[in-house]
């Protein structure tokens, strides 16, 4: 299977990045030559083989039902790009 | 014998014994980072200043009489994905520049628990990504055994500062083989855990199947130290173990009777570098004279580790990775300059569909934040997990990790340990791989198994080059393993001075 340019875009969009014809162009043949590598795992027949997801394969894991102090709403605030004393900031979402 | 050329077991006691303060060891550390450091380039962020605050505070809680714990106020350096409160945690991107994290990483808190003191954060490729520390954003990485070549990574700050004598002990991530290749590479001692054995709470992700925290140290017994203060469950981390921590401390010496080691053929041939190979059969020599059995095991899926690996920790890299949204920390593009972008495109073709502000404004800020090579891991993951090719790559991957692990279980029927080269080759040239992506993730070849299977794994200098270039030796040993693979480490250390060896440095 190979890959071309709008493969690559499309991954890029789904990505949220946004890649220069450049990047697009290295990226296409790179991309192309990591996957053509790892087809080598066709060979394997694997049908009878559950996959396995995690090196240790644990019960799930419940935590206590206990109230416990959170993170400080300014401590949570103080890395944001923008910010207000009560939210994070971003373009706006809807309309002009 | 100057302060720094002593190891942290004997620098310990002589801090505990009173011969020495932790203030004077820091201070020697620090000195030694201030002379060397401009060349090798292993630390991204040193604050001499705390660090001889923190020195002073324990060395005074011990003239008080209080109890001080096992690190006795040794130095040691962090690698830059850990979290540090209040202190920048860079993972050598432009994303984190200024990422100040309001909590310590569980290992970070357990360390100021145990009385270490944080000398500085080291060097990395981007968010752990690489195998050589090129991929930083911040600076380059020299190897100081040649400063022409890499020193290995993504570890590569946190080898070479102990390689250099510039920390005793340093903490390192694996995912791939990013301690042990960069130990290889310096010529020091570097462990990865068993897959939950250390928590993974305030490791920045890259890939959460696999990634695991480890001691990088000058010898086994030192990594022992290290592993100690760090090791054990944590609430914080649902898939730390609950299994019980031995004292590292007091096995490390123990020397193993009736140890039977296998030699993994697939990677005693074609693809290794004949300098490795044939310090690798020293090492068997070795082991056979303190008595062990030593026989050839095979691993038949091993050819397919770095294809599975490629597929799946670049997939839980993308999903991982999505967290730098640009909103809630982390770099943002200048949102002027995109509100004109937006503008400019509208009116060019006023009838086409634009995007909206926000998702132009994670893409562009993930495009500027991120390097080539994270980019890259980003969209082979998304392509990997994508409607279409999930079941082609994603879950063939997953079941030929399967078969991986099964390849460990059988020899772990035969054998105590599997041994071999911890890389296939010796350090490269600074810019040897940079355009080719492929040939830089073959070097993995040795490394990526202990992570798929989730088995513990340990690299300790075995010999050198001809040219004078440091050769690692990997030891493997199934789940929990870890005491044995170091007491294994210190028997070879014992009779051994690979690991006393040091760069010259100016």
């Amino acid at each position: 299977m190979s890959l071309n340019r709008s493969d690559v875009e499309k991954v890029a969009l789904l990505a949220r990045l946004q890649l220069s014809e450049v990047e697009v162009d290295a990226m296409t043949k790179q991309l192309g030559k990591i996957v053509a590598y790892v087809e080598m795992l066709s060979e394997l027949d694997t049908n009878d083989v559950q996959p396995m997801a995690h090196a240790v394969e644990l019960e799930n894991v419940f935590a206590d039902d206990v109230v416990r102090p959170s993170l400080d709403r300014m401590d949570a605030l103080k890395n944001a790009p923008k910010a207000d004393e009560e939210c994070f900031r971003v373009p706006a979402v809807l309309g002009d | 014998m100057s302060i720094c050329a002593h190891s942290a077991t004997e620098l310990k006691n002589k801090i505990d014994s009173g011969e020495l303060s932790s203030a004077q060891v820091c201070r020697a550390f620090l000195d030694q980072i201030e002379r060397l450091d401009e060349k090798i380039g292993a630390f991204i962020q040193v604050d001499p200043d705390q660090v001889l605050r923190d020195a002073e505070a324990i060395d005074q809680k011990r003239l008080r009489g209080e109890t001080v714990g096992p690190l006795s106020g040794l130095p040691v350096a962090i690698k830059d994905n850990l979290c540090t409160q209040g202190q920048v945690t860079s993972c050598a991107s432009k994303m984190l520049a200024n990422f100040r994290p309001p909590y310590d990483a569980t290992v970070i808190a357990k360390l100021r628990a145990a009385d270490a003191v944080l000398i500085g954060k080291t060097n990395l490729d981007e968010f752990a990504m690489g195998g050589s520390t090129e991929n930083s954003a911040v600076k380059q990485t020299a190897n100081p055994w040649d400063v022409n070549r890499v020193p290995g990574g993504s570890s590569g700050g946190a080898a070479a500062c102990v390689a250099a004598k510039m920390a005793p002990l340093s903490l390192g991530t694996d995912t791939g083989g990013s301690i042990r290749q960069p130990a290889a590479f310096c010529g020091v001692t570097g462990l990865k855990p068993t897959y939950g054995r250390v928590s993974r709470y305030g490791l920045v992700a890259f890939a959460s199947s696999l990634d695991q925290i480890g001691p990088i140290a000058a010898n086994a017994g030192d990594a022992a130290l290290l592993l100690s203060a760090i090791a054990g469950h944590d609430a914080l981390d649902s898939t730390s173990s609950p299994e019980a921590v031995p004292d590292y401390v007091d096995v490390v010496s123990q020397p193993l009777t009736g140890l039977k080691i296998g030699l993994v053929s697939e990677h005693h041939g074609a693809g290794v570098d004949s300098e490795v190979l044939s310090a690798v059969d020293q090492a068997v020599k070795v082991f056979h004279s303190l008595g062990a059995e030593v026989h050839e095991v095979s691993f038949p899926h091993s050819k397919y580790g770095i294809a599975a690996y490629y597929i799946i920790a670049p997939s839980e890299a993308s999903s991982n990775l999505a967290r730098f949204d640009s909103a809630h920390y982390g770099y943002r593009t200048d949102e002027a300059t995109m509100m004109a972008e937006l503008a400019a495109e509208k009116s060019a073709n006023p009838k086409g569909e634009a995007e909206s502000p926000l998702i132009r404004m994670y893409r562009k800020s993930r495009a500027e934040g991120f390097g080539t090579e994270v980019k890259r891991r980003i969209m082979l993951g998304t392509y990997a997990l994508s409607a279409g090719y999930y079941d082609a790559y994603y879950l063939k991957a997953l079941k030929v990790r399967r078969l991986i692990r099964q390849d460990y279980d059988q020899a772990f029927q035969q054998v105590d340990l599997v041994l071999g080269p911890s890389t296939p080759g010796l350090p490269f040239c600074l810019g040897e791989m940079a355009d080719d992506p492929l040939s830089m993730y073959l070097q993995d070849l040795c490394t990526v198994g202990a992570n798929l299977a989730g088995v513990p794994s340990i690299s300790i200098p075995c010999g050198f080059s001809k040219s004078g270039l440091p050769i690692g030796l990997q030891l493997q040993g199934p789940a929990f393993a870890e005491a044995k693979l170091l007491q294994a480490a210190h028997m070879f250390q014992s009779q051994t001075d690979w690991h006393q060896r040091h760069p010259e440095l100016p």
